[in-house]
């Protein structure tokens, strides 16, 4: 195999990993990847649109049970002291240890939101991000 | 060629506030822990690594246990002494306190992870188990201990360097049929082959908030006065932690080593020509983040094996470490792990 074909293929890869990282469907929803590892979510902050709907595909890599919820900071605050044994809301999703989950949100006018999870320590151990919409 | 050398560290947490499950051994499925202390002893000679672990009844019900990650596979795995990690703690206490007391007193197997050995002693069951920290995270996880936040990254800290943990579950109704009182302690002596004995510390900081402090007492037995990594706070040694005091500092006595050899299993342990170090540690959990590395060859300790820096993939399975780390049991940590702030902008 020559260099250039090398490269191509590597270039390729490269380009197929963003668009499932973060690309937009043919249903015009963007696909937003986040790893959960080590009780942190990566990417921590992120950026959308006024009115964008987003999918998110959270990927467990630990080997504990996370959870992802986003909303406000009255929602953190329910959530924290709160307990639900399951999520049925958009932008709320279990996420079983080694375990994949989507949740789709559509967000709504410019601000911020935050996003954690909650079960016992994680959120004060750090396990929140921010998501800014512009 | 394996170091001769003899090391023996206990570690004895003492006073952390916080959850129960903080104060010492464990995780109990349902959160409540009654281990009100786990005592470690590592000890090496003619190329084995002597290891005692004593967990200490605290009346709770049900089961509990923790896990402790061991540097090398162990050949055998007995009921330890009855008074070695006692008398290690007399040796170092103050004689002004002695007086004062004097006077006062007149599973399911998870995938990844490869059993090794299963054996109860007493009122808990060991399971010697490896597997890389994700793997042992699942098992753990499948077998009831609760793990916290910090757990997977900590798991895979020590698992780097050995892949070979010690799980032990507390059946505290079992120990309540066999008549076993609070504050009894059961005792654990491990024989593991190695090299380079170094003394899990971080893993006392597991579960614990950033600023709770963790305190323990680190007792080592060499043939030689060893070199530690990181220094402790004044003496001059490479990554000095004010956390970490050097309280003894000598050769020791005849008569402590006759007493220690005298214990049940304690035969392998010379009656001379040992030194004795003992250390405070002292240190809020999210800088608790390194181990005690010990060489009493003439050589330096290394920084890996101190838990200073990252060690390569390639060494995973390597027996040259002498790891022993109690997870959860001495408490579950939050170590203020670095974040990495990544961004994805739409």
């Amino acid at each position: 195999m020559t260099s250039g074909r090398v490269l191509g293929g590597l270039l390729a890869a490269v380009l197929v990993a963003a668009a499932g990282a973060c690309g937009a469907d043919r249903d015009g929803i963007r696909t937003v990847e986040i790893d959960l590892r080590y009780s942190t979510f990566t990417p921590s902050e992120l950026t959308v649109e006024a009115g964008e709907t987003v999918r998110f595909v959270l990927r467990n890599d630990d080997p504990i049970h996370h959870e992802f919820i986003l909303g406000d900071a009255e929602v953190q605050r329910i959530h924290e002291v709160g307990e639900e044994p399951h999520h049925a809301r958009p932008g709320e999703v279990s996420v079983p240890a080694g375990e994949t989950a989507m949740t789709t949100y559509r967000f709504g006018d410019p601000g911020a939101l935050l996003f954690g999870c909650h079960l016992p320590g994680h959120w004060s151990y750090g396990m929140r991000g921010t998501v800014r919409i512009g | 060629m394996r170091k001769a050398m003899v090391a023996a560290g206990t570690a004895f947490l003492v006073g952390v506030a916080g959850p129960a499950w903080a104060c010492g051994g464990l995780i109990a499925p349902n959160g409540a822990v009654g281990l009100v202390k786990t005592a470690t002893l590592a000890a090496y000679a003619n190329g084995v690594e002597h290891y005692v672990t004593q967990f200490e009844f605290a009346g709770a019900e049900g089961e509990f246990g923790s896990i402790v990650p061991l540097p090398g596979v162990p050949d055998r795995v007995v009921k330890g002494g009855e008074w070695t990690l006692e008398r290690l703690a007399i040796e170092v206490q103050p004689v002004r306190d002695l007086l004062q007391a004097e006077s006062a007193a007149a599973a399911p197997a998870s995938r990844g992870v490869e059993i090794l050995e299963e054996k109860r002693i007493g009122a808990l069951d060991i399971t010697i188990l490896r597997g890389g920290g994700r793997a042992v995270g699942d098992w753990a996880g499948e077998n009831g201990f609760d793990l916290t936040p910090d757990a997977p990254e900590v798991l895979e800290f020590y698992a780097r360097r050995s892949p070979v943990f010690m799980a032990a579950k507390f059946d505290a109704t079992e120990a309540a049929r066999r008549g076993l009182e609070r504050g009894e302690g059961t005792s654990i002596h491990l024989a593991i082959p190695t090299d380079d004995p170094w003394v899990p510390l971080r893993i006392l900081a597991l579960g614990q908030t950033g600023d709770a402090l963790v305190e323990a007492d680190v007792f080592l037995l060499t043939e030689r006065q060893p070199e530690l990594l990181p220094g402790p706070v004044g003496s001059g040694a490479g990554w000095e932690r004010d956390g970490l005091e050097l309280v003894r500092d000598e050769p020791a006595s005849p008569f402590l080593l006759t007493d220690l050899a005298g214990d049940r299993g304690m035969g392998w342990l010379p009656t001379e020509g040992m030194w004795l170090s003992y250390l405070q540690l002292s240190e809020e959990a999210d800088e608790l983040r390194y181990d005690l590395a010990i060489d009493a060859s003439g050589g330096q300790p290394s920084v890996v094996d101190a838990g200073l820096l990252g060690v390569p993939r390639d060494v995973g399975t390597s027996p040259l470490w002498v790891a022993v780390a109690v997870l959860g049991g001495l408490g579950l940590v939050v170590a203020a792990a670095a974040r990495r702030q990544a961004r994805a902008t739409a």
